[in-house]
């Protein structure tokens, strides 16, 4: 492998700064390693070629001119295929959209364009973000780089394979119970949850409208900050935007990048841990503490006790806003159109027979358990019991996260429970599958930014482990100044970044 | 079709006290929809004011037009609401092809406005409370086109088109109370309602209020209990009524209907009904069920309405003056009399009446024109008197050539037929048609002395001091003059001459 | 508590307007009683007293100008229907009137 796919894009961004290198170069590196490797790690579900090309060339073009439109104009990025892109596939990982074309970009790809980073494709995810595995997409899984025998996590395990694998320098992902965090974490890669609001969810096609949130997939903290504050910021089509100024994310990382976190309080959740935590992933979690600590950070533990319940309130609203927003795959518009036989006497199917055959076609299982759990949760004598409840747990998360940055200014926990684990090994078990998300889910609910980046490797499996780190509201800052050191300390542990020990994946496409 | 057994009304009257609840939708007519930029004005062609949010497009998101909700609240104000201090948009979650989002994005248990009333005046001058329980804002859904089988019903249909120009046009629906103890008077109230809440609607400017074109449509909800019990029967609701007089019929209609089958021991079906405006009937529609989950919830992808008071009450001032009030102030400024005001509104012809007033005609003469001469054109052709083609302007143009002597009375409705037969303005048609009254006084006096000389028995009479015998001699002259005389200076002439 | 039957999810199916065979309700019947168990503790969290949250942060009042904005053309709205006729996207028969 070139320097080049190993390299950061703030040393992408350098070398085309430096006029070593070309957008349209880099573009064809990238493109050339996805055709070498993809093959083996699926993390793709379209490749644009030409369009990535012609994108690269404006930019060249724009830097040869001596007007770059944007911090990281010509460094080629992945896109989660959960976005809608402009004549380019968008299908969600689903058999339901498989052929659809957008007729316009969700805010986030707009706003990737005019920063002139060229769009290499649509990375692979769980249908519709439902699962943490990459597992129920409907065109195959993704392998993780790391083991190809297992889980990248998910549902972006798509861009955070690609990212592990060299395959692009930068993704983005999308975030509605750990779904950037948690497949950051088991590839070894860094993954930003922005705060809800943060990140435009226009042409995002929604899985639960109140927990999503778009954000950065990177090796590198100061490489989620740079992307983070591209996609970032105010969006008139998104009601739920914030109407205030992204911030100084990229400041905050390069001040972190100084490794000293004189006065900083760091909590740790205490029922974050322990129990059904592989120890390789507690003792990784330790060390990056011990090392927070002598970087000057003064550590706390604190409590926050409704987080018990984060999983059971969060597989109750989200499956219930899916539910409805899933609604509109209804083969009449767009997307697959089953029509059954004709009845015996001859009557043709009606709308319904074909909305319903086509639901079932359309949907995996995966996405029809939660779509029928949905509709259990907000069906009249059900909602009370189920949704209402669901959401008074919300406030009591929320009053969890307030009570605790009272005493800390961030709150750390282990990304996921566990590496990754094998392929097909909780296909079976959903309520299984469902307890990775157990330390991403309560950001979700409670709207609050999150990050994780790599903690090292466990020592049973020698597979990468995550730690994250969670903030205020609208305090995105910190997540990048606290990772960013932490990520400083570590790779001076390491030698260099933990992903110089991933496979290279040299001739594994077969 | 149908072949429901209705009891007489009078019948039904004996038997059972109707209750109704009346849900009428408006269309706003604001430049945009609910919930996206795309224009909301009626009849583009098909799919050409679409955009992937009102199209429902995946990852497309709404965003709330601030004039929708600047008329909700004024809708509600004018009714006497509340304005909720905070509120949510829920989905409403039901399947249909006509829907994009298979969710109509509306408000559930936190309408915009809510307790509130309209004042109804009815025929006999009796006004009727009715109590609004909430007016809230939500979208329109397409329209479907059913192609094959019979003329374009939905039933024997093959296929359908669906054009969703209209889908997420804002759409405020008011909900009544259950208007109860209204008897006899049921379809009468139930017209009178509609048709005041409709007045409102037009006076605040927030909506074209065509009910021939949809932009406002009743549902009418009816139940019968039995006589003095005071209970709430089963309901049927019929969709889309949409005209005034339909409401009333559909009423008559469900009450006669649903009389004859409880008086028959037999149960009402809870469902909703479709009227049929040419048999007048209504006919089943889909029955009521658990299959009305509509799984309500908050809209998570829009923030909370909170109008903030001082909102509300600039709001407040921008209300029109009720048109109730407003008649009754018209009405002395007209020195109308009862039954001339309760005409004049009967015929449709109070907001031309006012404008032609407003024109300059005196109030008398307006009223006389529009209801005499206008209301019968109107009616000997069966068009609306507003669509005759004869505009307030041209009314107070032809009394004003009255009043200044250049027509007679006879002379302006010759004005009017060519009013009505589009012949240009009213100055025009008089040159056009040479109607004006003649006052060359040779040519008159001329015409007087030729039928002094013709009809000297009646010449004689007048001499004699019988004067009131002048006006055969008047109608000799107009002949002559072919109408366009004066008939007051003729007169003159023909006593100057004779006494 | 959160038995669910075999009957229920069939009605839920249906109202979802998912065809599911009967060896998917056979599958999915169980896995859901399994996931409701997980979750049956939400009933006992939280008490009367505790608002709910429907939008993590406490934004209100997002309005949009009523200016019209240019949207699709036909063309490009009709462009993925699986059939159009007339400009129109054609869908099969519709059974009753909502
Ligand atoms: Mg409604
Ligand atoms: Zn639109």
């Amino acid at each position: 492998m070139t320097d080049y796919l190993l390299s950061s894009a703030t040393e992408l961004v350098a070398a085309l700064e430096a006029g070593e290198t070309t957008s349209v170069e880099l573009t064809t590196l990238f493109l050339d390693r996805i055709a070498a490797v993809d093959g083996a790690v699926n993390a793709f579900l379209h490749v644009d070629r030409e369009g990535a090309l012609a994108q690269a060339t404006a930019s060249d073009e724009r830097r040869a001119a001596g007007n770059p439109a944007s911090a990281l104009d010509g460094v080629p990025i992945a896109v989660k295929d959960v976005l809608a892109t402009e004549g380019l596939p968008t299908t969600c990982g689903s058999k339901m959209l498989e052929g659809w074309i957008p007729p316009y970009d969700a805010t986030v790809v707009a706003r990737l364009k005019q920063a002139g980073l060229p769009i290499l494709g649509k990375t692979n995810m769980d249908e519709f973000a439902m699962g943490s595995s990459t597992e129920h997409s409907a065109y195959g899984p993704t392998h993780n780089p790391w083991d190809l025998d297992r889980i990248p996590g998910g549902s972006g395990g798509g861009s955070a394979a690609a990212v592990a694998a060299f395959e692009a320098p930068l993704a983005i992902g999308t975030d509605t119970g750990g779904s950037i965090r948690q497949p950051g974490a088991v590839t070894g890669t860094v993954g930003v949850k922005p705060t809800y609001g943060g990140v435009s969810r226009y042409g995002l096609v929604a899985m639960a409208n109140s927990l999503d949130q778009a954000g950065p997939v990177s090796r590198t903290v100061l490489d989620s900050a740079l992307l983070h504050e591209v996609i970032g910021g105010h969006d008139p089509h998104d009601s739920t935007s914030i109407d205030q100024p992204v911030g100084a994310l990229v400041e905050a990382a390069r001040q972190g990048a100084g490794g000293d976190l004189s006065g900083l309080r760091v909590g740790v959740i205490k029922e974050l841990g322990g129990d059904g935590y592989q120890p390789g992933v507690l003792a990784r979690f330790q060390e990056s503490l011990d090392l927070l600590v002598a970087a000057g950070a003064e550590v706390v533990e604190v409590s926050c006790p409704s987080f018990v319940h984060a999983l059971a309130a969060y597989y109750l609203i989200m499956p219930s806003e899916a539910s409805s927003n899933l609604a509109k795959f209804d083969a009449m518009r767009y997307g697959l159109r089953v029509v059954p036989e004709a009845a015996e006497n001859g009557t043709q199917p009606s709308a319904e027979d074909v909305m319903r055959a086509s639901r079932d076609a359309g949907f995996g299982d995966e996405v029809k358990r939660r779509i029928i759990l949905g509709t259990y949760a907000l069906s009249s004598g059900y909602y009370d019991a189920y949704y209402g409840q669901a959401q008074k747990v919300r406030t009591l998360i929320s009053r969890d996260f307030d009570a605790a940055f009272e005493k800390a200014d961030v709150l750390v926990s282990p990304t996921a429970p566990t590496t990754a684990f094998k392929l097909g090994e909780k296909l079976d078990d959903p309520v299984a599958m469902y307890l990775n998300d157990l330390a991403t889910i309560p950001a979700n609910l409670a709207g609050v930014p999150g990050i994780s980046l790599p903690s090292g490797l466990a020592d049973e499996d020698g597979l990468p482990a995550g730690f994250q780190v969670l903030a205020p509201a609208l305090a995105d800052d910190r997540l990048y100044r606290v990772g960013a050191a932490l990520e400083t300390l570590l790779e001076k542990k390491w030698g260099g970044p933990l992903l110089a020990q991933a496979p290279t994946l040299d001739g594994a496409s077969a | 079709m149908s072949t429901d057994t209705l009891l007489s009304f009078e019948e039904s009257l004996e038997k059972f006290d109707p209750a109704m609840g009346l849900e009428v939708h408006v269309e706003l007519n604001t430049n945009t929809k609910m919930f996206c930029g795309c224009p909301a004005v009626f009849g583009g062609e098909p799919n050409t004011q679409v955009c992937p949010t009102c199209l429902g497009l995946p990852g497309a998101m709404p965003a709330v037009n601030a004039k929708a909700v600047e008329s909700a609240m004024r809708i509600g104000l004018a009714l006497n609401c509340e304005i909720a201090e905070w509120c949510r948009f829920a989905r409403k979650n039901y399947f249909y092809p006509d829907m994009p989002k298979n969710f109509q994005t509306s408000q559930y248990d936190e309408p915009i406005a809510f307790e509130g009333y309209l004042d109804v005046e009815l025929e006999s001058g009796e006004i009727v409370r009715i109590d609004i329980e909430r007016a809230h804002m939500e979208e329109d859904t397409g329209k479907s086109l059913h192609v094959g089988g019979a003329t374009g019903r939905i039933h024997g249909a093959d296929h359908s088109l669906v054009d969703y120009n209209r889908a997420g046009i804002p759409l405020i629906e008011i909900v009544t109370k259950p208007i109860m103890g209204s008897r006899e008077k049921a379809p009468e109230i139930a017209k009178a309602y509609v048709a005041q809440l409709r007045e409102l609607i037009v006076a605040l400017g927030v909506s074209d209020a065509r009910m021939d074109q949809g932009s406002i449509r009743a549902d009418v909800n009816l139940s019968l209990a039995p006589i003095g019990t005071g209970e709430l029967g089963t309901r049927t609701e019929t969709k889309n009524v949409n005209s005034l007089r339909s409401v009333e019929r559909a009423v008559r209609y469900e009450m006669q209907r649903h009389a004859a089958i409880l008086s028959a021991g037999d149960a009402i079906l809870q469902e909703t009904r479709h009227w049929h405006e040419d048999t007048g009937i209504t006919t089943s529609g889909r029955p009521k069920s658990d299959a009305d989950d509509y799984r309500y919830f908050p809209e998570p992808d829009l923030v909370p309405v909170a109008p903030s008071r001082e909102w509300v009450e600039e709001l407040k001032g921008t209300l029109p003056e009720l048109p109730r009030e407003k008649r009754a102030r018209l009405q002395k400024d007209w020195g109308f009399s009862d039954l001339e005001m309760r005409d004049t509104i009967g015929a449709g012809a109070f907001g031309l009446v006012e404008e032609t007033i407003a024109a300059g005609a005196a109030p008398q003469a307006a009223r006389k024109w529009w209801l005499s001469e206008l209301a019968r054109r109107a009616n000997d052709t069966g068009t609306d008197i507003a669509e005759l083609g004869v505009t307030p302007a041209d009314v107070a143009a032809v009394q004003a050539l009255v009043d200044a002597g250049s027509l007679n009375d006879k002379l302006a409705r010759q004005v009017f037929d060519g009013l009505v037969a589009g012949e240009g303005t009213p100055e025009e048609i008089v040159a056009a048609r040479g109607l004006a009254i003649v006052s060359d006084e040779g040519a008159l006096g001329s015409a007087v002395d030729k039928a002094i000389a013709e009809n000297p028995d009646v010449a004689e009479k007048i001499r004699d001091g019988k004067v009131a015998a002048a006006g055969a001699l008047i109608g000799a002259v107009m002949k002559e003059m072919r109408g366009q005389a004066d008939a007051g200076r003729v007169r003159e002439l023909i006593l100057e001459k004779l006494t | 508590m959160p038995e669910i039957s075999r009957d229920e999810v069939a009605h839920l199916a249906d109202l979802a307007r998912i065809d599911l065979s009967d060896a998917e309700l056979d599958q999915i019947a169980p896995q859901l009683s399994v996931i409701l168990e997980s979750i049956a503790s939400i009933n006992e969290v939280a008490s009367d007293d505790i608002p709910p949250t429907s939008h993590a942060l406490p934004l209100t009042n997002v309005f949009r100008d009523d200016v019209v904005v240019p949207g699709l053309t036909a063309e490009q709205a009709l462009a993925m229907a699986p059939e159009s006729e007339q400009q129109r996207f054609s869908v099969p028969r519709i059974l009753g009137e909502e």
